[in-house]
């Protein structure tokens, strides 16, 4: 029998970038909340600048639950299993993934919530790629607007604003939605090598400009502003300039005295009392089993353990899996269509050896629906994103452009001439929900509890590919226009495990197509709310932490506000 | 973030499925030559140690452009890990060093480490092709070996391998700064380089990781 222990009024399962936000309004109002976390702290002096832990062996140095259940992956129903990921993407620790996370924040353009609404009106009904399951979101960009404002103010967001009020600023993206305000902080500064990039942007008529990024600029809350070292790609930082929620929005919490953060609590499965509603949740810590009794549960552990937790919850009133009554956990699942990236290699040096990923210039004009689709096979498009970043390993591992082989003393010769004279585009387009591609629970492979861990079954369809092209053919024309020598291509890749993975729990007015209503709440059992990007049934073409951030703290006040009916 | 970098993850299963050489791994001669006078490795044998360092030595020779693998011990890297969080690797390397050397005992007639540097290119050529005969897995296998002779010579120092910032010299790579300030991201400018791992950071040398 597990232990029982002092009922609380919301349990939140994972305290990353989504639970660690949603605590926040929670405490604030007064609710006492228990946030159960697999990792454990780390703190600045954990975060050294070395590549080869951070980047090649999956943070030793912390305690990983994600990397003994990464998911599996297939491309069909039929199709045998893909080879297994040797490292999970994301990583546990209280704060998640946004302690290594890039955290470019960026909040999703108006399209993106009435992707079927707007194709219809502008192309025809047609347009919809077939076999698609993507649905308008249940709101507006208007609707959220309130939320990213929140959350851009509370972890400290860094940026460029386009659009304040409806009037436009050239200096920043000007297709994004009206914003009531000027971000926080100033963008982080360019380089002269993202200078060089931005001048030919405007050469080609494009609008350039700084990308937003959960990175201080200047001291903010206590916080330093970024020493731009580098090593942040998957890297953590020392000095706290990148505003995880382990030093934004849980100590604030915590300040509250409403916060109990219970680390190395492995959550495996949620309980269902004989009236449909959710109980709690069972954990292990140190090889004990507790359950921890709730009011309200709040799910935030990830688009795949989100699913997982879910199809592993079975009762009697959910013999399918929790909130699974009408088939729809683990639907319309989609990772981002980010891999197909260009590389370019330019005749000098560039210096990008400090900087951060997020320190760049994107181009929007290729984006979404910024530009005209009549005459294109395809919806959707894709952001172009560079940046200064390199890391030593790394960049020995460039590609030699045809005019060296991989090894000896040719290739020697090549990466000591070349090694900073390469860049790489990151490139994130448009990615449908389809009827084909979905979660489920494995069948045969199993985490070292025996739990089945989460298996994927998707691949890209022909708009996905189609983006893909047209999206690179903009990239190639950017880095040639720019001065570049060469150019390559990079493939697709799988959608297999990854930091972007969108859906299996989606959002939306109709409990026949969505698991969650338009509050996060699910359903079918009124006290159970999911947060993160589980919920989103479109991606748009920009990282998604902070509309995943922006949705968690809507839930959480909503969930404050509406106490009562939710929670008895 | 994006999980687009080029990290090389390989998988353990791989590994296990891809590298098996035909029935050779048992016959392996003790090749004596030399080995006793030398620093002994602390996971692979005197004749692995040997055939490795051989190998490493021209992916990233040394020659007019300076230090390379050898210098960086890169091999010496490899050992190490191999006993530590490469050590699902250990097996592959077993059967992969083993599959060498009777490939090139076959092919041609002595150990690798006997062969000329240029006949030594042409086994790894052949490894890399899959073209080695009865060499089973010589692709993957000269793949997984030239990863991690990347990650041996370009790593940070503290794991045994870019001995004295040799690869981080050969790639200009200007070192460790806690601090970059705008000039130090100019494309005009090339700072001097630091020589310093993360470890010597008084910061960050509280925290030592595993070195294997």
């Amino acid at each position: 029998m597990p232990v029982n222990l002092k009922p609380t009024d919301v349990v939140v399962v994972g305290l990353g970038a989504a639970g660690g936000v949603a605590v926040l309004p929670l405490t604030q109002a007064g609710l006492e909340v228990v946030g159960l976390e697999a990792g454990t702290w780390l703190r600045p002096d954990d975060f050294a600048p070395d590549e080869l832990r951070n980047n090649f062996r999956g943070w030793p140095q912390a305690v990983q639950k994600a990397n003994r259940e990464i998911p599996t992956h297939r491309t069909n129903r039929n199709a045998p299993l893909s080879p297994r990921q040797a490292i999970h993407p994301m990583m546990n620790a209280v704060g998640g993934t946004t302690l290594h996370y890039w955290a470019q924040s960026w909040r999703l353009n108006p399209w993106d919530f009435k992707v079927v609404s707007e194709t219809t009106k502008r192309y025809g009904a047609s347009r919809i790629p077939k076999g698609s399951t993507v649905e308008d979101w249940p709101f507006g960009l208007e609707e959220l607007e309130t939320y990213y404002d929140k959350v851009e103010y509370e972890i400290g967001v860094s940026g460029q604003a386009g659009n304040i009020k409806g009037r436009i600023d050239p200096r920043g993206n000007t297709f994004e939605g009206p914003r009531t305000r000027e971000y926080p902080m100033p963008a982080l500064r360019g380089t002269s090598f993202t200078d060089m990039m931005a001048d030919a942007a405007r050469k080609l008529g494009w609008r350039p400009f700084p990308g937003p990024a959960a990175v201080t600029t200047r001291a903010y809350q206590g916080r330093a502003g970024c020493a731009y070292h580098g090593y942040c790609s998957r890297g953590g930082c020392h000095i706290n300039a990148k505003g995880s929620t382990a030093v934004t929005s849980i100590p604030k919490a915590q300040a509250t005295k409403r916060l109990s953060v219970v680390t190395e609590a492995h959550v495996t499965t949620i309980e269902v009392g004989s009236n449909g509603r959710v109980s709690g949740v069972n954990y292990i810590k140190g090889g004990t089993e507790y359950f921890q009794p709730a009011k309200v549960v709040l799910v935030a552990s990830y688009v795949y353990e989100n699913v997982r937790l879910l199809l592993l919850s079975k009762s009697k009133a959910f013999p399918n899996g929790l909130s699974n009554n009408h088939g729809q956990v683990g639907r319309h699942y989609f990772s981002h269509n980010q891999i197909g990236g260009v590389t370019a290699l330019f005749p000098k040096r560039l210096n990008n050896w400090y900087g951060l990923p997020a320190q760049g210039v994107a181009v929007d004009d290729w984006a979404d629906d910024n530009f005209d689709h009549s005459g294109l096979d395809f919806i959707g498009g894709g952001n172009l994103w560079v940046y200064s970043d390199r890391r030593p390993i790394s960049a020995a591992g460039m590609s030699t452009y045809g005019r060296a082989p991989r090894w000896g003393s040719a290739w020697k010769a090549f990466i000591k001439q070349n090694a900073d004279s390469w860049n790489i585009s990151y490139l994130q387009k448009t990615t449908l929900p389809y009827e084909e591609n979905y979660l489920d629970l494995d069948p045969t492979v199993k985490d070292p509890l025996g739990f089945a861990v989460c298996r994927i079954t998707a691949d890209y369809q022909e708009n996905e590919r189609r983006v893909s092209t047209f999206t690179q053919d903009k990239m190639v024309e950017w880095y040639k226009a720019a001065g570049a020598i060469a150019t390559e291509k990079t493939g697709m890749g799988t959608m297999g495990p990854t930091t972007h993975a969108y859906g299996g729990t989606r959002m939306g007015d109709n409990p026949e197509t969505n698991v969650v209503d338009r509050w996060g709440f699910s359903h079918e059992a009124p006290n159970l709310g999911i947060l993160g990007a589980s919920v989103m049934g479109t991606s748009g073409a920009r990282n998604p932490t902070l509309t995943a951030q922006a949705l968690a703290w809507r839930t959480a006040e909503r969930l404050a506000k509406t106490w009562k009916q939710i929670a008895t | 973030m994006a999980d687009h970098s080029h990290d090389g993850l390989v998988s353990r299963r791989d590994v296990l499925k891809r590298v098996g050489v035909a029935g050779a791994a048992a016959a392996v001669p003790i090749d004596a030559i030399a080995q006793a006078t030398r620093e002994p490795f602390e996971t692979l044998t005197a004749v692995e140690g040997a055939t490795l360092e051989a190998i490493v030595a021209r992916l990233i020779p040394t020659d007019a452009n300076g230090p390379g693998a050898a210098e960086a011990r890169a091999a010496r890297y490899i050992d190490r890990a191999l006993g530590g969080f490469l050590a699902s690797s250990r097996d592959a390397y077993r059967t992969g060093l083993a599959g060498v050397d009777t490939y090139t005992r076959a092919a041609k007639g002595m150990a690798f480490t006997q062969l000329t540097a240029q006949e030594q290119d042409a086994v790894l050529t052949d490894m890399e092709r899959n073209a080695a005969k009865g060499f089973s897995g010589a692709s993957f296998f000269f793949n997984l070996v030239l990863s991690h002779t990347i990650q041996g010579t370009f790593c940070d120092p503290f794991y045994g391998g870019n001995a004295n910032f040799v690869g981080w010299d050969l790639l200009g790579y200007p070192g460790i700064r806690l601090t970059a300030t705008a000039n130090d991201q100019r494309m005009d400018v090339a700072p001097k380089p630091t020589h310093m791992s993360a470890y010597d950071f008084s910061m960050f040398s509280r925290k030592k990781p595993n070195a294997r």
